[in-house]
């Protein structure tokens, strides 16, 4: 509770800002509509109305939370396609549509993880890796990510690949880079003395890596993980808006097409739920592994 | 007497962005197999240097060093010594067997075989019992009990010691001193031993090795005469307070060129 006191504060104050944000954002079409009908508008009427426009400007909170329990629990249990009376889920819900980011997601996130830690372990254990490799690292995230999706989808659905891989590739190109940097300053974590003792034991470097490096990173991988897994969501919902093949980036982008700024909304914080989860259950799995090897500070 | 440590006009630069350091000058000397010595010196006079050249942790620049008769190196894959930092060094997530496992585990000792050693080491420097305790459960003293059994563990004969009660009190480091001279009576290992402690050298040690900085080079080496058998009162016996006296005497000299 003492935790959360604050949090819920600062929630409150947020939401109360919003409210108050909805009322000029969306005031000019009312005072539009009531010109129009040649009538004059009262503050009330004003308040009132700014709050449940079909197509607000700025949609109110209360109008998102409708729309995320519209679009996910009711579309699933009284709509024509939802899984209550398909069995499948309906593309009109946004649970079908999370999971179809999700899968890339995870997908993405494993692919960059994997291919992090082996860019790292190769820098950390090669010099000619470690001289070349970070640059090009680092310059492939200073190009953006909106302009060189397109292509990678491109270039893949021309050899035939479509569907979740480009989506997890774009994702992968997004997760290696936090791994990739976490982990060369994780393997290079133990001291000189610890170096040092393993020599001492005349070691060889595959038994330094598994018996020391790698336990010794442990730390900044689940910190690079935390960073690379909201970065693979962010990759695969790019990667979802030249597809639209389904996910909460279409969501989106149709959404912004018709003008849906409730549903713009809903997509934007089913990806953010989404996303904190994600995040959330990968703390969850650090704190107990870094309890478990003495390692949580 | 057998020696197990030979040095021969032993010479010892670094190469550091201020110029060369001459860590080690002409350093000459033989430790016999069951010595124990220590090395005390004020900072930068090489004690540390010249204990992990012997260790192969550093390469001299000239002169001669055998370690068993062989080169540091050959001696350090022949598993000639075990090395006691000045921190304890245990990884947090090994218990403290498994930590003092992990030199075997490395050299390919069976699971057997390990098991058996680390209860006979963990005896030795009375741990017995702490097997599945983690590293942060002990204490200062335990833990560095701890990395000298790991260092015993694969039955290297030379134990070299670098500082390892540094970081201790002294009430905890009276007592692993005398724990350690009863390990030593009962191994019948060969000791080197860093320290920048006058008391604890003498206490300890057949042969004190005193050093001066700048260039780092041996002033002075001490034949002990005290018995091998010592309670700390030793320390009160006019003897005792004679080769304390010469040790001081050595590291004065040693300041004569500040």
């Amino acid at each position: 509770m003492t935790r959360s006191l604050p949090v819920l504060t600062v929630v409150a104050v947020l939401i109360a800002l919003w409210y108050l944000a909805v009322i000029p954002m969306n005031a000019k079409w009312e005072y539009d509509q009531a010109s129009r009908a040649g009538r004059e508008i009262g503050l009330s009427e004003l308040v009132a109305n700014t709050m449940a426009q079909e197509r607000p400007v700025l949609p109110a909170p209360h109008q998102v939370v409708v729309e995320l329990w519209d679009s996910t629990v009711v579309e699933e249990l009284t709509g024509r396609r939802g899984w209550w009376r398909s069995g499948s889920l309906s593309n009109r819900s946004l649970i079908y549509h999370g999971w179809v980011t999700l899968t890339a997601t995870m997908l993405g996130f494993v692919i960059g993880t994997g291919g992090g830690i082996l860019l790292a372990v190769g820098i950390v254990h090669n010099r000619a890796m470690d001289a070349s490799v970070m640059p090009w690292a680092i310059a492939s995230q200073t190009i953006p990510i909106i302009a060189l999706a397109p292509m990678i989808i491109v270039v893949l659905n021309s050899i035939g690949i479509s569907g979740l891989v480009p989506k997890a590739i774009i994702a992968a190109y997004l997760s290696f880079f936090p791994v990739v940097v976490g982990m060369v300053k994780g393997l290079r974590a133990p001291d000189a003395m610890q170096m040092d003792q393993m020599k001492t034991w005349s070691a060889p470097g595959a038994t330094v890596f598994w018996k020391l490096r790698l336990p010794m990173s442990m730390p900044y991988l689940f910190a690079s993980l935390k960073v690379g897994i909201a970065a693979a969501l962010v990759g695969t919902i790019v990667g979802e808006l030249p597809v639209q093949e389904g996910g909460l980036g279409v969501r989106l982008l149709s959404g912004s097409y018709y003008g849906q700024t409730v549903q713009i909304w809903a997509a934007l914080f089913a990806a953010a739920i989404l996303a904190a989860s994600l995040v959330g259950i990968v703390g969850m799995i650090e704190r107990r592994v870094l309890r478990r090897m003495g390692l949580a500070g | 007497m057998t020696a197990v440590i030979e040095a021969r006009a032993l010479n010892l630069t670094f190469s550091t962005n201020d110029g060369p350091v001459h860590a080690l000058k002409d350093v000459n000397l033989t430790i016999g197999k069951g010595e124990f010595v220590s090395f005390i010196g004020p900072s930068g006079c090489g004690k540390t240097t010249l204990l992990r050249a012997i260790a192969d942790l550093e390469h001299p620049s000239s002169g001669s060093l055998t370690v068993n008769g062989m080169s540091p190196e050959a001696a350090r894959k022949a598993r000639a010594y075990g090395y006691v930092f000045q921190a304890a060094g245990l990884y947090p997530w090994r218990t403290i067997a498994g930590n003092v496992r992990l030199p075997l585990e490395i050299m390919g000792y069976s699971r057997a075989e390990q098991d058996e050693r680390v209860a006979r080491v963990l005896e030795l420097v009375e741990l017995a019992g702490f097997e599945k305790k983690f590293p942060w459960q002990l204490s200062g003293g335990m833990q560095q009990r701890a990395s000298i059994a790991r260092a015993l563990a694969f039955d290297a004969d030379l134990l070299l010691m670098d500082e390892p009660f540094g970081a201790l009190d002294e009430i905890v480091r009276d007592r692993l001193n005398e724990e350690l001279l009863k390990l030593w009576a009962r191994t019948q290992k060969t000791i080197g031993f860093v320290t920048h402690s006058i008391p604890e050298a003498v206490y300890l040690s057949t042969k004190i090795v005193v050093m001066s900085p700048r260039p780092g080079r041996i002033t002075d080496v001490i034949d002990s005469p005290l018995p091998r058998e010592r309670p700390l009162d030793i320390r009160d016996t006019p003897e005792f307070i004679a080769i304390a006296h010469r040790v001081r005497e050595g590291l004065r000299a040693g300041h004569v060129d500040d």
